[in-house]
């Protein structure tokens, strides 16, 4: 029987990977991912999980740890945030490009400067393009139910890809809610033991990340990009056969009380639920209004997203992020890039907000659908425009 | 201790090579002839993982490879984590029993730069957390693969891309970062010094190396024709001055416990050293008597703590 606990969704992230068995965990303590990492150590040494536990001496270094372990055939795991995601950029993009499946939290937090331990999304915008597979949570349960998830499609032989699951620092990391923890047998029909095909063997000899000149390196990279977007396919199937198994069914973009709505908010992490909130205290009012919520964030489910949208007048899509002295909202421009090309087609319009830990309370999603519509009627000169924020900027120039 | 090791002796070295014919290194690289010795000491249950520099891109373009044995390259500092992941990953898989109980030894293999500079915090934090893996060193004294900018392994007063010689410098105007002693510091269990112009004494150290439950540490000096300027030919000759003159003693560290190797009664002077190569050419007497004043103190420090830390 499965039972319900009362976990915040740093610990059912780690009982996620204790249930997955994982064999090695690296991992550097930085707030908010801490609890994952101490979780996990304090399981190890209770005996608990039969794992490597790595006290590595950075960010840079536990990413490196899970590449090596990886290359070995051992079924790895990470947690980190903000400036520890920084710190390991460039073997991020080694991980994926080296096929080395391996499940990685991120708890989303703000960049210095000025320093915030607080969350926003900067962090995984920061490695959007790094050829992982990258979910979004909602809420404690998804936190554990995207991690078990992540191992199944990341190991997929068809995918071969490391997936990262993001929930938000704090507002979810901290955040104590029910989650239903599955039996064992569950998880072991769910997810089969790993098995990585091109293990590091003495008694098969193979190099690894051998260096790509200009007549090899393009095709190398293009394979990649195939690579990612086929696992789609795969990312599909493995919400089937979790909801299967599990009975809850997840989708690649989510839409909550969406039919026919004229207006469409689009969020993406747990102040999606905030956002719930303000839907249907608008829809009491009887305005047509809905929500989508973006779970797969790469690869980019574009024809899922077109689908959400087709029929709305008007997009309104808030972003915990900016891209400074670019687009504005980064998740805004991705949105209106994936339909630029439709004929039929919302006006998007972009929010910025939730910066460093800045709460968004349900009158400022309220704020920004009304808002939202009146820039979509009216136009504005802005590119984006910010919420709950002081000053006299409010609009950002496209 | 010393019997527990197989000593290597002329015709018990084995014939097959691990680093295949068909790399790029420049003709008499010393560098590439210190690794194949060293894969030769360690035979074919090994996973090396290389730091980026002139080994890892001398014998890996993609699609080829001159690797026989399993061989990994991910970044250019990270080397000792990456070889952290793999031992941890052997060692629970084997305890899982998802994977055969086997002898793996567990190499990892970077530059001066990628050692005792870019990588160096790597290196200490494996260390400390006392994987049982084998670092090795090849020290050529400068980053070699990008053009022979300087490192913190360049000698005092060789030119280089970054220090060069020029009317207001002599070069290098730092003394060369002591990462042997780097290691020691860590209470591992073995370090040692060696150059392939020694090469069963090489052999001896890496086998030992790969062969000891922990950490250990072999740091290998690698002459360089091209960035140091010197003939294809002189390698050995040059690594043999190297260790006659007291720059770059041979010398074991077990357990703390000192040795030196190769112990002349008199050294050889550095500036016998130092005429044979480009980098030096521009150092006048008052230099090369700085550089042997220094040399001879380092030597006698080195000689102290043998006698104080016998072996
Ligand atoms: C993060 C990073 N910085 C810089 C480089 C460029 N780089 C590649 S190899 C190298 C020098 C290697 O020097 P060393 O470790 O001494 O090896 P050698 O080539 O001399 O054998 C440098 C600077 C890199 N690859 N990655
Ligand atoms: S530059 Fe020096 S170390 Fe590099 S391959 Fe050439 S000789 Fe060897
Ligand atoms: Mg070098």
């Amino acid at each position: 029987m499965s039972k319900r606990v009362g976990l915040e969704a740093s610990h059912a992230a780690a009982e996620a990977a204790k249930m997955a068995d994982v064999d090695v965990i690296a991992a550097y303590p930085i707030t908010p991912q801490t609890h994952i990492p101490e979780r996990l150590a304090e399981m190890v040494a209770d005996g608990e999980l039969n794992a490597a536990y790595i006290p590595v001496e950075s960010e840079h270094s536990a990413l490196s740890a899970c590449l090596g372990a990886a290359a070995v055939g051992a079924r790895t795991f990470t947690a980190t945030a903000g400036q520890g995601l920084e710190l390991m950029h460039e073997v991020v993009y080694v991980a994926s490009s080296m096929r080395y499946p391996m499940v990685m939290t991120v708890c989303n937090r703000a960049l210095s400067a000025p320093l915030s331990v607080w969350g926003d999304h900067s962090d995984a915008m920061a490695v959007r393009d790094t050829g992982w597979i990258q979910v979004f949570c909602q809420n404690s349960q998804e936190a554990f139910d995207m991690t078990l998830w992540a191992f199944r499609v990341g190991e997929d032989s068809r995918v071969l890809l490391p997936v990262m699951v993001h929930f938000d620092g704090f507002h979810l990391s901290h955040v104590t809610e029910p989650v239903i923890l599955p039996e064992q047998e569950e998880v072991g029909r769910f997810l089969p033991k790993f098995h990585y095909p091109f293990a590091l063997n003495p008694d098969k000899p193979m190099t690894h990340g051998a260096f790509g000149p200009p007549d090899v390196y393009s095709e190398a990279k293009i394979a990649q990009e195939v690579a990612i977007r086929e696992s789609k396919a795969v990312a599909i199937q493995g919400f089937k056969e979790f909801g299967d198994i599990f009975g809850r069914y997840y989708q690649l973009v989510e839409s909550y009380r969406a039919e026919g709505a004229k207006t469409l908010l689009l969020t993406m992490g747990s102040f999606s639920e905030t956002a719930k909130i303000a839907i249907d205290a608008k829809k009491k009012k009887g305005e047509s209004l809905g929500l989508i919520t973006l779970r797969l964030w790469r690869p980019f489910p574009f024809e899922e997203l077109r689908q959400a949208v087709k029929n709305a007048e008007t997009l309104i899509v808030f972003d915990r992020c900016v891209s400074l002295g670019g687009p504005a909202g980064t998740v805004a421009s991705e949105i209106r890039s994936a339909l630029y090309n439709e004929k039929k087609r919302p006006k998007v319009v972009s929010f910025v907000g939730g910066l460093g830990g800045r709460d968004m309370p349900v009158e400022d999603f309220e704020y920004i659908v009304d808002r939202g519509r009146e820039i979509a009627e009216k136009g504005s000169k802005e590119l984006s425009e910010t919420v709950g924020i002081r000053g006299e900027v409010t609009g950002i120039r496209g | 201790m010393e019997g527990k090791f197989i000593k290597f002796g002329k015709n018990l070295v084995t014939t097959e090579e691990f680093v295949a014919e068909g790399h790029s290194f420049c003709v008499g690289c010393g560098e590439a002839l210190a690794l194949r010795l060293a894969c030769k000491a360690l035979g074919k249950d090994v996973i090396i993982a290389n730091a980026t520099g002139c080994i890892e891109i001398c014998t890996s373009p993609l699609p080829v490879t001159s690797w026989a044995v399993p061989w990994i390259h991910t970044l250019f500092e990270n080397t000792a984590a990456t070889v952290s992941g793999i031992e941890a990953g052997l060692k629970i898989l084997m305890k899982k029993g998802k994977m055969p109980e086997r002898d793996v030894k567990c190499v990892a293999v970077a530059g001066d730069g990628g050692t005792s500079d870019i990588g160096m915090q790597a290196l200490s934090g494996a260390f400390e957390r006392n994987h049982d893996f084998l670092y090795l060193c090849f020290d050529n004294e400068a980053y070699m693969n990008t053009g022979i900018q300087r490192s913190s392994a360049t000698p005092y007063g060789a030119s280089t891309t970054t220090a060069p010689a020029g009317k207001m410098s002599i070069g290098q105007t730092t003394w060369k970062k002591n990462m042997p002693e780097i290691a020691v510091a860590h209470n591992i269990p073995y370090v040692a010094t060696a150059c392939p112009s020694y090469p069963f004494d090489l052999m001896n150290k890496v086998r030992k190396g790969g062969e000891v439950k922990g950490p250990a540490y072999v740091h290998i000096f690698s002459p360089c024709p091209t960035g140091w300027r010197y003939a294809a030919d002189l390698a050995i000759e040059i690594g043999r001055l190297a260790v006659e003159t007291g720059i770059f003693p041979l010398y074991e560290v077990e357990d703390g416990r000192y040795k030196l190797n190769i112990d002349r009664p008199e050294l050889k002077l550095v500036e016998e050293y130092l005429k044979t190569q480009g980098r030096f050419r521009h150092l006048l007497d008052e230099e090369i008597a700085k550089i042997q004043e220094h040399v001879n103190e380092e030597y006698a420090k080195l000689k102290a703590k043998v006698a104080c830390f016998a072996a």
